[in-house]
């Protein structure tokens, strides 16, 4: 490990960017060494807030354990926690019932779309324009809203339960998720014009941080960051989950590997999950909110593996029963943290100004990597 | 040829330029588009949808009668353990001794407002309320006791 | 009407009456400074205030609406915690670097104010260089900027100071070339003579094109030698957490920025006075009934009334656009500005020579 503070022999200097610093959205630490303007190594130091939910969730039992992968990816809460309940009905067998299929993948794909949108302000606001970041925030509040409103909670929403979803839809959903759409049709062409158009951003991320397919699939990256490197990642298309299979959407994948890709892939996805949201929300079928369970979960003795699509990639959860009342062993596979392991790769050699950049477009959550 | 390339460049960059300055003048003049809540001000008109987790609360008659039987599913459930129920043993009226609920301490500190007690309580004794001012200048008011002193079970719980 | 050079002379008599004329000199002196001080802070607060209201309704809020009336008093009161805040040092600074560079930065603000034109004969020294004195002492303010990064003993700060190094440096050139056609066009480097030229209509519409380019070309560049985003390199704070106040705190941060917003509102006045007339009314051709009306308004508020637009596009700018990176943006000057600047101002001397202008 180099030494924190000073400068290499070669005259390079060392620079601790964070842990408390505004481009890393969050307690991440990069040890970069700075050749001039330009980087020539990326080191980053993790920790900061491990909260070692793996080790924790041993001792909670089946129904509980869900609610603190929330806290993971804070910003796609709402598909993490559908991992883990479809692992746990995988080791109970459960057949889940289509309405809260339906409930599901529609919150999946909400949140989904809040977490984008957030992303894409977050991105401006690291290369410098503010605006954006509040102009998303009025439709990130929309979806906040009607999660509040259904599932009793604006971000963490644990509204998972295994076998389906903790209550039923508000009443008001039908509406409001129909109010959001007409809303985000509207507000998306201006997020082009203010951002997506803008030359200065164009300059800012064309042929910055090009991260090849190789690299991408050497490094595990997968998500959106993955997809822009023209990687068939998308695990709602590659190993469809829910009813995601029965869906009409498709799979974005981008060509150039470099900053703007990744821009162009997340704001495309959001238009394909509005489709989706567009052909569930005036079809949720009647039914079972929740599959019946037990009131004393007990998964059989064997192992399960689930995988999702979260916003920012491949999320998986391995987990190991012992037949007990709680799991023998949890793993979770965080997309967060390979994308994290790539950014080294890409920011060689460009600018500080692009190591921002970069890290902006990779999406990172930090407690998505640190867990 | 260089030199137009040069000038439709410059041409194509200020016409984006002026496309954003467009989107944020349209913001600047139109001020009904503003989306601020000026929050203390409107608490008065502030409607929380009736979801919304705020705070373990323990429902009771006006009777001061409480549904809780001291049963301790939801303290088995918590995540937690914000949930502390302390029992005590009562004598009813045909002489038997029976569990009844003494302190039902709940921890708002440590809640992280999962809604699992709720779902797991038998007897729906306990409720979230949409309360979320929640902060106080000492920690330990943050430990709460829900069943009011003196209160009872009500008739007919089980 | 509303003449304040009556006042400036009867000051002027009253004191030159009174006193002899060494001690009237330094009174006048006094007033002056007393004046610009007054100026810069009223300036500043209302800058500030502005900055922020006008970025809150871009960005879809409200802004500062708490302290006084729809929060009017919202910078004073920000002034007063700036104030009262303690002004560190921290261990390893260079120390009388540091504590000297908000002074530098302060002070080469101030100068700028004297070949001013604030209103129909009331300028504080009438120059007959007074473009070129703008020009030079504009270019004071990276000394400070400089200063402060060195000093401050933080790699953020002196990253932050070099690019604003690099920066100033190079758009100095766009910017004397854009008010180099100005002086062309009039043919002297002084305020007054530039303002009275413009007394039959503003060098923006008389010039052509040319001047168009020229006040666009300047605006820019402008906008990059004050360190205002989008070229805000210096401070680029997703980047560099502050760039070179990143170490400054209380009063000694807050003459740096009472420093940035007096600057652009110099630039802006000097924007104003070379393309829009400074204090001269709008004034077209010969229309004289026309030019009477414009007459009726105050000379001040005209002055006052350009330079705030000014300020605002620059506020609009701030507040539309992204950061560039350090390389695009010398890029920018180097390929686009300059060149362009240069061609410029050929044509620019063809029309004066050919007498092609209004």
């Amino acid at each position: 490990m180099v030494e924190e503070i000073g400068t290499t022999d070669k005259g390079e200097l060392i620079i601790n960017v964070g842990p408390q610093h505004p481009a890393t959205h969050g307690v991440l630490h990069l040890v970069i060494t700075l050749d001039g303007e330009t980087v020539r190594k990326v080191e980053p130091h993790l920790g900061y807030i491990h909260r070692s939910i793996e080790k924790m969730s041993e001792s909670l039992s089946y129904r509980q354990f869900i609610y603190a992968t929330s806290r993971m990816d804070y910003l796609s809460a709402h598909i993490n926690n559908h991992a883990c309940a479809m692992a746990v009905e995988k080791g109970l067998q459960l057949e889940v019932p289509e309405r809260a299929q339906v409930i599901r993948v529609l919150m999946g794909e909400l949140t989904r779309i809040a977490s984008h949108v957030l992303w894409w302000g977050a991105m401006a606001m690291d290369i410098g324009a503010f605006t954006p970041f509040f102009h998303a925030f009025r439709e990130r509040e929309m979806i906040n809203d009607i999660m509040e409103e259904s599932c009793g909670a604006r971000l963490t929403m644990n509204y998972m339960v295994p076998g389906g979803v903790m209550y039923d839809i508000h009443p008001n959903f039908h509406r409001r998720v129909k109010e959001f759409i007409a809303q985000f049709k509207r507000k998306l062409p201006e997020y082009d014009e203010l951002v997506t158009g803008n030359t200065i951003f164009r300059a800012r991320t064309r042929g910055v941080g090009v991260l090849s397919k190789e690299d991408a699939i050497s490094y595990g990256c997968s998500g959106p960051t993955g997809r822009a490197s023209g990687v068939d990642c998308d695990i709602r298309k590659v190993q469809p989950y829910g009813i995601y299979d029965r869906l009409d959407f498709q799979q974005i994948i981008g060509t150039e590997g470099d900053t703007y890709s990744r821009y162009l892939v997340r704001m495309q996805e959001m238009r394909q999950s509005l489709h989706i949201i567009e052909q569930l929300i005036d079809n949720i079928p009647e039914g079972d909110f929740q599959a019946k369970t037990k009131a004393v979960l007990k998964v059989p003795k064997g192992e399960y593996y689930s995988r999702v699509e979260t916003a920012r990639g491949d999320f998986g959860v391995y987990l190991v029963s012992e037949g007990g009342l709680t799991p023998y062993r949890i793993k979770y596979r965080s997309p967060g943290f390979s994308n994290l392991s790539a950014l080294d790769h890409t920011v060689r050699g460009q600018k500080i100004g692009d190591l921002v950049a970069i890290m902006g477009s990779f999406d990172l959550v930090i407690p998505d990597i640190d867990r | 040829m260089f030199l137009t390339r040069y000038f439709s460049e410059i041409a194509e960059a200020v016409g984006s330029l002026l496309k954003g300055m467009r989107m944020t003048g349209y913001y600047f003049t139109h001020h009904k588009e503003i989306i601020t809540q000026q929050y203390p001000d409107n608490r008065a008109t502030l409607v929380l949808p009736e979801r919304f987790r705020g705070e373990v609360v323990m429902t009771h008659t006006d009777n001061n009668e409480h549904r809780c039987t001291g049963c301790t599913a939801c303290e088995l459930a918590c995540p937690n353990g914000t949930i502390k129920v302390v029992t005590k043993f009562e004598v009813n009226a045909e002489g038997k001794k029976k569990k009844a609920v003494d302190k039902f301490v709940y921890h708002l500190e440590l809640c992280t407002m999962c809604n699992l007690c709720i779902e797991a309580c038998p007897t729906d004794a306990i409720r979230m309320a949409q309360t979320f001012e929640h902060s106080v200048y000492d920690r330990s008011q943050l430990t709460r006791i829900l069943n009011k002193p003196d209160s009872k079970l009500q008739e007919g719980v089980e | 009407m509303w003449n304040l050079a009556q006042l400036t002379d009867l000051i002027h008599r009253w004191l030159y009456e009174t006193f002899p004329p060494a001690w009237a000199l330094a009174f006048e002196m006094i007033i002056v400074g007393i004046a610009v001080i007054g100026l810069f802070a009223g300036l500043g607060l209302v800058l500030v205030l502005m900055e922020r209201k006008v970025s809150a309704f871009m960005q879809i809020r409200l802004g500062p609406n708490r302290v006084g009336p729809k929060g009017l008093m919202q910078s004073l009161a920000d002034t007063l915690k700036l104030l009262v805040k303690e002004g560190m040092t921290p261990d390893g600074v260079d120390r009388f670097l540091f504590n000297l560079a908000p002074f530098i930065a302060m002070i080469a603000a101030m100068l700028l104010m004297a070949p001013i034109a604030f209103a129909k004969d009331f300028q504080i020294w009438d120059l007959n260089i007074g473009v070129l004195y703008v020009t030079a002492i504009s270019s004071l303010n990276v000394i400070a900027i400089l200063m402060a990064g060195w000093s401050s003993n933080n790699k953020y700060s002196l990253l932050g100071a070099m690019r604003s190094g690099a920066q100033i440096v190079s758009y100095e050139l766009s910017a004397g070339l854009s008010i180099l056609t100005v002086v062309v066009l009039t043919g002297s480097l002084q305020i007054s003579d530039i303002v009275t030229a413009q007394s039959n209509g503003w060098w923006i519409f008389k010039g052509h094109i040319p001047v168009l380019i020229a006040f666009v070309i300047y605006m820019i560049a402008v906008t990059a030698e004050t360190n205002r985003a989008p070229f805000d390199m210096a401070e680029a704070e997703s980047e560099l957490t502050g760039g070179f106040h990143t170490e400054y705190s209380g009063m000694k941060f807050a003459l740096f920025f009472l420093a940035e917003y007096i600057n652009v509102f110099i630039v802006c006045a000097i924007g104003a006075t070379l393309f829009l007339g400074g204090w001269m009314p709008l004034h077209i051709g010969e229309w004289s009934a026309f030019n009477g009306i414009m007459d009726w308004i105050p000379s001040s508020l005209w002055f006052f009334g350009k330079t705030f637009f000014l300020i605002f596009l620059m506020m609009w700018f701030r507040w539309t656009f992204p950061r560039l990176r350090i390389d695009q943006l010398l890029n920018l000057e180097w390929r686009y500005l300059l060149p362009i600047g240069m061609v410029n101002i050929l044509l620019v001397t063809v029309i004066a020579i050919l007498k092609w202008h209004f």
